[in-house]
């Protein structure tokens, strides 16, 4: 009987692919492989295409990640192999309630608060820096791929901090001893010993950071500045594929118009799945070298 | 040298554990200016009106989040009781009755489930209920936040089903009772302080979403107005209210994360403090 609902949760994940799938056939049929390479996004002439929305997507995960990982990673080392017992789960406390705080405020902080004070860096970034091309541009009200990284980069610290915490936790002791013993630091002991040995789950835990970037939704569109925009210059507004979706949808009144956000919704399922995925696998693999240990 | 070499690895262990230490700390400090901020700017913006009142027309300055403040929980409740039946009888078929590979497919599942983005579940919503009833709906917006709940709500009751000690299932299946009557006399009981947490947390985190309801429940300024009828919410609001150039709208967005807040964190906090507390 309750496998009835168990096989719920698999059948509500295949009914994504086939709904999806039936909801963006019109824009599937109509533009093919075109909505892959053209960044026009036209509701008047109806031309719709995934080039800006998938380009701003990868570049604000990119810049995310890019800042995320290394504040994670040292948060994960802080957490398990630095901080005195008494402060660990306090320092876990308040790392979990920032993955608690719903999306939509990050993004009303990002916007009056975050945006305003960011703007004044992208304006001496690009005046001064001007010669590199992810510099090299006007800045306007400060909406950008940019600030759109930095929210992102608020919002995975906590999961990446969690799982690798995790994973570093599984590391067996004897390999700290034994690495202890031959008269290594503490620094070296986890560099050469700790590190190495959950490193699957640690790519795991960054991939999975990478899936909540690239679906974020909110805290983006209200950062971002929603412009079709292909550039390199960094502090230029641009949108992603679910800041697309959600500042588009409402308005979409022909048939295609729909038929592409929904084409839109199932190139991010699609991505998230794929990494999801792996990311699973790699920390599950990571879970199951501990109770071969133990 | 030797001297030489053992305080550059010195120096650099330092320098690398108050790294990690600065690490922590730039994360705790994230929390604190976003929670902070939100907090100071939203108490002061909070009045009685925006209990008791609905909103405003564009333009016009008072009114408050009465509506969106019942839909919210109105979005809440549907979604719940969509979710709650299918994600616990999930948890409880992976736990006691599934065999190892079912169990392991169905988790791997649940995981994939939680990860899909949630502007993409409100999508899937819109298609397949406020299209083939050809009306935005508080209904569709339950079935949305639902999908997103049961992942949650399944995992953690089955992490909460293990906990329970064999022991306890045998001591069960001693007295000559069915297994039904074994899972839910005795080990649901067992399990019911870790299984209503994660239901709890399940709660904070729907109560929050946003992207779920922007083409789903697509916000009213009625109030609820039937099942099948769009409806306003907390979260919607703020967005709409955040991104209008009207300064007293903007004030109220405020008013509403400060509210939406203390709900989100005030469950997830009383929860983990229950939680600790029993564990200890």
């Amino acid at each position: 009987m309750t496998l009835v609902f168990a096989l719920v949760i698999v059948g509500v994940l295949i009914g994504f692919l086939v709904v999806l799938n039936i909801g963006a056939l019109p824009a599937i049929q109509h533009f093919g492989l075109s909505f892959f390479t053209t960044s026009i996004w036209d509701p008047v002439k109806k031309i719709f295409g995934a080039l800006a929305s998938v380009y701003g997507t990868l570049v604000t995960s990119a810049i995310a990640l890019l800042i995320a990982v290394p504040v994670s990673l040292g948060a994960a080392i802080f957490l398990v192999e630095v901080a005195p017992s008494w402060l660990r789960g306090p320092v876990s406390f308040f790392i979990e309630m920032l993955a608690a705080i719903p999306s939509v405020i990050i993004g009303l902080w990002g916007l009056f608060v975050l945006v305003p004070a960011i703007k004044p860096v992208e304006v001496w970034l690009s005046t001064h820096l001007g010669f590199l091309p992810i510099f090299k541009g006007t800045v306007l009200a400060g909406l950008s791929f940019f600030s759109a990284g930095i929210i992102l980069t608020f919002m995975v610290i906590p999961i990446i901090t969690a799982v690798s915490r995790d994973a570093i936790k599984a590391v067996p002791d004897t390999q700290r001893e034994a690495m202890l013993a031959l008269g290594a630091t503490r620094w070296e002991t986890i560099r050469r010993a700790v590190l190495p040995y959950c490193r699957s789950g640690l790519v795991g835990a960054i991939i999975l950071g990478l899936g909540r970037a690239l679906g974020e939704t909110m805290a983006v569109t209200m950062v971002i500045g929603n412009a079709d925009k292909l550039t390199s210059f960094l502090f230029s507004p641009g949108t992603t594929i679910a800041s697309k979706i959600a500042s588009n949808f409402n308005e979409a009144s022909s048939g295609v118009f729909i038929a592409s956000l929904i084409e839109l919704a199932l190139i991010l399922f699609g991505i998230t799945l794929l990494v999801n995925v792996i990311a699973r696998v790699l920390v599950w693999r990571m879970t199951s070298v501990k109770g071969a240990t133990e | 040298m030797a001297e030489h070499g053992y305080s550059r690895r010195k120096w650099s262990n330092r320098l690398m554990l108050g790294l990690s230490s600065a690490a922590a700390g730039l994360a705790i400090l994230v929390l604190v200016l976003i929670l902070g901020y939100a907090l100071v700017r939203g108490a002061s913006a909070l009045n009685l009106a925006f209990f008791t009142q609905a909103a405003k027309p564009a333009g016009q300055v008072g009114g408050g989040m009465r509506n969106e403040i019942i839909g919210t929980l109105i979005l809440v409740g549907l979604g719940s009781l969509l979710a709650l039946p299918v994600g616990l009888l999930a948890g409880i078929f992976v736990a006691e009755f599934a065999g190892p590979r079912m169990a392991a497919s169905v988790r791997f599942a649940a995981d994939i489930l939680a990860g899909v983005p949630s502007v993409v579940v409100g999508v899937f919503a819109y298609a397949i209920v406020v299209r083939p009833l050809l009306s935005y709906s508080a209904f569709a917006a339950g079935v949305a936040l639902a999908i997103i709940m049961i992942p949650i709500v399944a995992r953690t009751a089955e992490e909460s089903l293990r906990l329970v000690p064999n022991s306890m299932r045998e001591a069960a299946l001693a007295l000559g009772i069915t297994r039904w009557r074994a899972v839910l006399s005795v080990i649901v009981p067992g399990a019911l302080t870790g299984i209503l947490t994660g239901i709890m947390l399940a709660i904070a985190r729907i109560a929050g979403e946003t992207a779920p309801l922007l083409f789903t429940a697509l916000g009213s300024q009625f109030g609820f107005q039937g099942l099948l009828k769009p409806i306003g919410a907390l979260p919607l609001q703020i967005y709409h209210y955040a991104l209008s150039p009207y300064a007293d709208w903007q004030q109220q967005a405020w008013a509403g994360a400060f509210l939406l807040i203390l709900l989100v964190l005030g469950i997830s906090i009383l929860v983990r403090r229950i939680g600790s507390r029993r564990h200890a």
